[in-house]
């Protein structure tokens, strides 16, 4: 049952052949080796694994790899900008946005449609549109503030305050 | 985990979906979304060996209203309903309920069709759609057939949709006279099923009078279950606080929740006999805003 495809990933393709059981997180990281899209549970859960097709926001450990031909995927890996990091990766770095890193991607890529739809998020509507993704370390703060500061700099506001705020 | 092994086809009709159904018989199965499914594959408590992908078949997508009525093909995106600005005017529990299904990446894929023919209690549309009156459009190999909703759930993950058929649409009667619907569900953390769940909506002549009610009850019964006696005490009557009271009292008394790691019976009884009122509330404020 084993058949060739080619799925498309950050602009380039890749051609392997799988079954169609193959998930396109497997895809994407033995087959294209593309390793920055996590796997973090085998429930749907996590969103560690979370990509974008055709722009939205998926996890890919619950699609099929051959579901995905002729659709355009972005993985972590394809984030960053020519000229530089990508403003969400700016706002995680400059936030401590992470610990261990492990949620990272998911939450990065899943931002990426948050801010597209949303450009200008609330708190709660950071925190409900980052819903699908667990993080074990953070505790979130700096997750919700890092998706702020990369708002502010795609729209060309002047970016908040990266100092840590310290409850009294 | 991966699933066991499979073969997939991903036909460009719909009559050709049909025919691989007949050909492959009951080991085949429609991928849909697949955010049910796919899960249940990769936990290998579903394995079918054949899946047939709806994606590639054009036209079941939309959301359109024809007359009196709202149809939504079986391939809209929950995340579609959530947004649809046309859907949410007439019928506001489409945001309530898109917002609590599962989370944002899983609303991108789930459908509206999937998420009724999986049969599942303890999904939320089920109780939306039997609050709003729904009918289940079904195509086969002799032609389409229209089920209303409280004779589409027959059991665990058994629905009026038979082997060999795939559910096309879903049809929904936008009511006379002034009308509103809310949903609510108790949910341990974002992206859980629900503890409970209640879907309301409620319609009103121009003398106040309530002439319809729509009660659905999500995960407190082997499957989605109408508040009959519920309804019964709200219509013809202009539901004031004493018969709300006691509508939720009657749906806290008909459910047939189970303990599980959720809460224990009584608990789910009281989160029903909350949540009903409160959606019942809701239904009539947005009916007479
Ligand atoms: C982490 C997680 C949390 C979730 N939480 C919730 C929640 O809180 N509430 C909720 O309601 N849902 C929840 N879901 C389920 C989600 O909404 C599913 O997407 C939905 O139940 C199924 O829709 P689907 O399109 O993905 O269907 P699929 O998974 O593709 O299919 C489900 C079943 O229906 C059949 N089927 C699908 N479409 C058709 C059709 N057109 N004709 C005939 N048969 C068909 C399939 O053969 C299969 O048996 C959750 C899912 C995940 C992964
Ligand atoms: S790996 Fe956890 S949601 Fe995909
Ligand atoms: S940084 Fe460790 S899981 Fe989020």
């Amino acid at each position: 049952m084993k058949r060739e495809i080619t799925l498309k990933i950050n602009g380039e393709e890749y051609t392997s052949t799988v079954e169609p059981r193959t998930l396109l997180v497997h895809f994407i990281r033995e087959h294209a080796m593309l390793t920055g899209t996590h796997i973090g549970c085998d429930t749907s859960s996590c969103g560690a694994c979370t990509i974008l097709i055709d722009g939205k926001s998926a996890k890919s450990c619950t699609i099929l790899a051959i579901q995905a031909v002729g659709k355009e995927i972005t993985t972590v890996e394809g984030l960053a900008l020519a000229d530089g990091p990508h403003p969400l990766q700016e706002g995680f770095k400059e936030n401590h946005g992470l610990h261990c890193g492990f949620c990272t991607p998911g939450m990065m890529m899943r931002a990426v449609e948050l801010l597209e739809k949303n450009p200008n998020p609330t708190e709660e509507d950071i925190r409900w549109g980052i819903s699908g993704n667990l993080c074990r370390c953070t505790g979130y703060n700096n997750i919700v503030k890092a998706i702020k500061y990369a708002g502010a700099k795609m729209r060309g506001d002047e970016l908040p305050s990266t100092e840590p705020e310290f409850v009294e | 985990m991966i699933p066991s092994s499979f073969d997939y086809s991903a036909p460009t009709t719909l009559e050709e979906a049909l025919n691989l159904l007949e050909e492959i018989g009951d080991e085949a199965k429609i991928l849909a979304g697949g955010h049910s499914l796919i899960p249940m594959m990769k936990l290998r408590f579903a394995e079918p060996e054949h899946l047939i992908d709806l994606s590639n078949v054009p036209g079941l997508s939309y959301i359109n209203t024809e007359g009196n009525t709202v149809k939504i093909g079986a391939m809209t995106r929950e995340v579609d309903a959530e947004e649809s600005e046309e859907l949410n005017k007439l019928f506001p529990i489409f945001k309530d309920v898109g917002k609590l299904i599962a989370d944002p990446q899983v609303r991108n894929f789930g459908t509206l069709g999937g998420n009724l023919a999986h049969g599942d209690a303890a999904n939320d549309q089920p109780a939306v759609m039997m609050a709003l009156n729904a009918e289940i459009e079904i195509i086969g190999k002799e032609g389409t057939r229209t089920v209303g909703i409280d004779d589409f759930f027959f059991g665990f993950y058994a629905t009026a949709v038979e082997e060999g058929e795939i559910l096309t649409a879903i049809k929904i009667p936008i009511p006379d006279g002034k009308f509103g619907s809310a949903y609510h569900k108790s949910e341990r953390k974002v992206g859980d099923y629900a503890t409970g769940g209640v879907g309301v909506q409620l319609t009103f002549d121009s003398s106040g009078t309530c002439t319809k009610a729509g009660i659905g009850l999500t995960n407190v019964n082997p499957t989605p279950l109408r508040a009959s006696r519920s309804e019964e005490a709200l219509v013809g009557t202009t539901v004031t606080d004493e018969v709300i009271e006691q509508a939720a009292q009657f749906a806290s008394e008909d459910c047939n929740p189970s303990a599980d790691l959720r809460g224990d019976e009584d608990y789910k009884r009281r989160i029903i006999k909350v949540l009903t009122k409160r959606m019942i509330v809701k239904a009539k404020e947005r009916a007479f805003s």
